[in-house]
């Protein structure tokens, strides 16, 4: 199979990963939307690998995934602690820093 | 399988402690640092953040002397730990910078003394606001003292960041020194919903737009078959493959460091997370993560798409206009002492962007290149950031800070110093002669101009006469007004007025002699390719 197909399967769930951070309200599904995005450039990583005759990219995908790992500590503490204060984890109920 | 052996040898790799030693100095210790905060407990609890402390300021000034020392001996230019961080001029030159002002501004995480014996950040991050649980850690006045090793790994992220020499290095670095940010965004002791929000926007957005630093690292492998930023120069030399591949690499990369920077298109969240964030960490980041992004774009943009100066350079001069004209009237309008210092340092970026649009690099006959115009005015205008936060803590009324720019009328009625330290700083980004900052407009305007961007510096010398507005109209509140009744000057210890003193002292210093920092600034002013 050609490897062009996964890099233009990549980028429209890039596209449809980035709408989703930008329409969906709850933290937590805007988060994975993030998730998805990294996910994508993962599968562009390793398609570029084969394409280009060597390991580095895929390589690569190995680093995003542990960044992603950590990333989601991080975000899953900070939208536990949001839940936790306000019962709600939408983004829109989140604007208070307004002037 | 003897014939498969030669693919699958891996060269055991080395790495040179001495040229490393700052970088992993500061690991190190916020390693050490976790291991203290989780095994002090019971009496010695108490003694934690002291330690801690202790860790934080002997692992920066070690680290600072090693850099200085580094430079010294080897004088710059090599790869080391694999081919992974770049060690040139300008490396030394932000390492030392990022390592100078993350003492000053790590000093004021310290003051206890202006809370009442309690810092800047909550008691119990995991306690509800207004809980029960809150009180109790107030009263046992229990101290989240995990924003030391936080800190310590985020300026290690930092310095990797500038020095990184491939696109993987880079990214990583870029989430080691973020997260660490958003955690500490949220962890304000007064003001805790405002705090947590900003924390969570931060992190979306940040999150957000690593994705697209990413996608753009993804596509720039694809077009040149590897993350050295050399191999990306040559494949932008001698192209194998189409272009489209190149533009849309650039344009996502560019998208995702200019966020982290702060330039217009990108900017919204600056002035929400600087004005809920802890002071102290506002401070931090105002003018660490900014260097640290400008380092790394200036890298990525000359070492890498250097040759296609031409593609980018009209775009980075359009944005650096618009960053300049909305920042400078967006702070015009505001109310809030820290939403106004968040736009004005939007709209300093906007000033540091005209020195990479003009894109000089090696100017003959000693003139300053576009990094060492770049990093002469991020140290201004760091003396002034951290100096100004440092007094936005000391200006207080019963609640905590008064942010307010009502209550700052008449300060310096109630306390002459602060308020002239104030002015001073507020003087030093507005560009008045004899400060750092006029010197740095100076230097990054005449930058943009060798580049042969004169109506930007046209249009930047007009901005930043509506700019001083900002600032005058401050300093008019605090000499010529009634004194507010409610607020008062805060009772603080050195930790806050040292970063205060060094800031004047140093604002004045880089305006009356500049040639102290342009010197070693234009010394080690230009990349190794």
């Amino acid at each position: 199979m050609n490897p062009e197909n996964y890099l233009i399967l990549a980028a429209i769930l890039f596209a449809i990963a980035a709408v989703g951070v930008l329409v969906r309200r709850n933290a937590l599904i805007a988060f994975m939307c993030v998730e998805l995005m990294l996910n994508s450039c993962n599968l562009v990583l390793a398609a570029f690998a084969q394409m280009r005759g060597n390991l580095d990219g895929q390589v690569a995908a190995f680093f995003v995934m542990v960044v992603a790992a950590a990333e989601v500590v991080v975000g899953l503490a900070i939208v536990m602690m949001i839940y936790r204060t306000r019962r709600s984890t939408s983004v829109d109920d989140a604007n208070l820093l307004k002037l | 399988m003897t014939s498969l052996l030669p693919l699958y040898q891996i060269t055991v790799p080395t790495l040179e402690f001495r040229q490393l030693a700052p970088v992993l100095l500061l690991f190190g210790a916020a390693c050490v640092g976790v291991l203290v905060d989780a095994l002090m407990l019971g009496r010695s609890r108490r003694f934690r953040s002291e330690v801690q402390m202790g860790l934080v300021l002997g692992s920066i000034v070690a680290a600072l002397v090693y850099t200085v020392y580094n430079w010294r001996v080897s004088g710059g230019g090599e790869l080391v730990a694999m081919g992974a961080l770049m060690l040139d001029g300008p490396t030394y030159l932000m390492w030392s910078l990022l390592l100078f002002f993350g003492l000053l501004a790590v000093m004021l995480f310290k003051e206890e003394k202006l809370g009442g014996g309690a810092n800047a950040f909550a008691s119990s991050a995991a306690a509800i606001p207004g809980s029960v649980d809150e009180a109790e850690a107030d009263r046992y006045r229990l101290e989240q003292t995990e924003i030391f090793p936080l800190t310590l790994f985020s300026l290690t992220g930092m310095m990797v960041f500038v020095a990184a020499n491939d696109l993987l290095t880079l990214f990583v670095a870029l989430e080691v020194f973020s997260l660490p940010l958003y955690l500490m965004c949220g962890m304000a002791r007064r003001r805790r919903l405002l705090s947590q929000e900003a924390a969570l926007k931060y992190f979306l957005l940040g999150a957000f737009s690593s994705a697209f630093f990413l996608f753009g690292v993804a596509l720039l492998y694809g077009y040149a078959g590897a993350f050295d930023l050399r191999a990306i120069d040559a494949a932008v030399s001698n192209p194998v493959y189409g272009r489209g591949l190149l533009y849309a690499g650039l344009a996502m990369l560019g998208m995702g460091l200019l966020f982290k920077i702060g330039i217009v298109p990108f900017a919204n969240w600056i002035p929400d997370v600087y004005m809920g964030a802890p002071t102290p960490l506002t401070g931090l980041m105002a003018i660490c993560t900014k260097l640290a992004a400008f380092g790394a774009t200036m890298r990525v943009f000359f070492v890498a798409l250097g040759g296609e100066a031409w593609t980018w350079q009209p775009i980075f001069a359009v944005l650096s206009l618009l960053t300049m004209v909305v920042g400078s009237v967006m702070a015009l309008t505001q109310h809030d002492v820290k939403r106004m210092l968040a736009y004005s340092s939007i709209a300093h970026a906007g000033f540091i962007l005209t020195a990479i649009t003009g894109a000089n690099q090696n100017v003959p006959g000693g003139q300053p290149t576009a990094v060492s115009s770049a990093m002469f005015y991020l140290a201004a205008y760091g003396l002034a950031t951290v100096g100004a936060f440092a007094v936005v803590t000391l200006v207080r009324n019963a609640a905590g800070e008064e942010n307010d720019m009502a209550g700052w009328s008449g300060l310096a009625a109630k306390n002459p110093w602060v308020a002239g330290a104030m002015a001073l700083f507020l003087l030093s980004m507005a560009g008045i002669p004899l400060t750092g900052g006029f010197m740095g407009k100076w230097m990054v305007f005449s930058s943009a101009w060798f580049g042969g961007y004169w109506w930007l510096v046209v249009a930047g010398v007009l901005t930043s006469l509506v700019a001083a507005f900002i600032y005058l109209r401050l300093i008019v509140t605090m000499f010529g007004q009634a004194p507010a009744r409610t607020t008062f000057v805060g009772d603080a210890s050195y930790w806050t007025w040292i970063p205060i003193i060094v800031g004047a002292l140093g604002t004045v210093v880089l305006g009356v002699a500049p040639d102290l920092v342009l010197g070693p600034a234009t010394m080690l002013g230009s990349f190794l390719r």
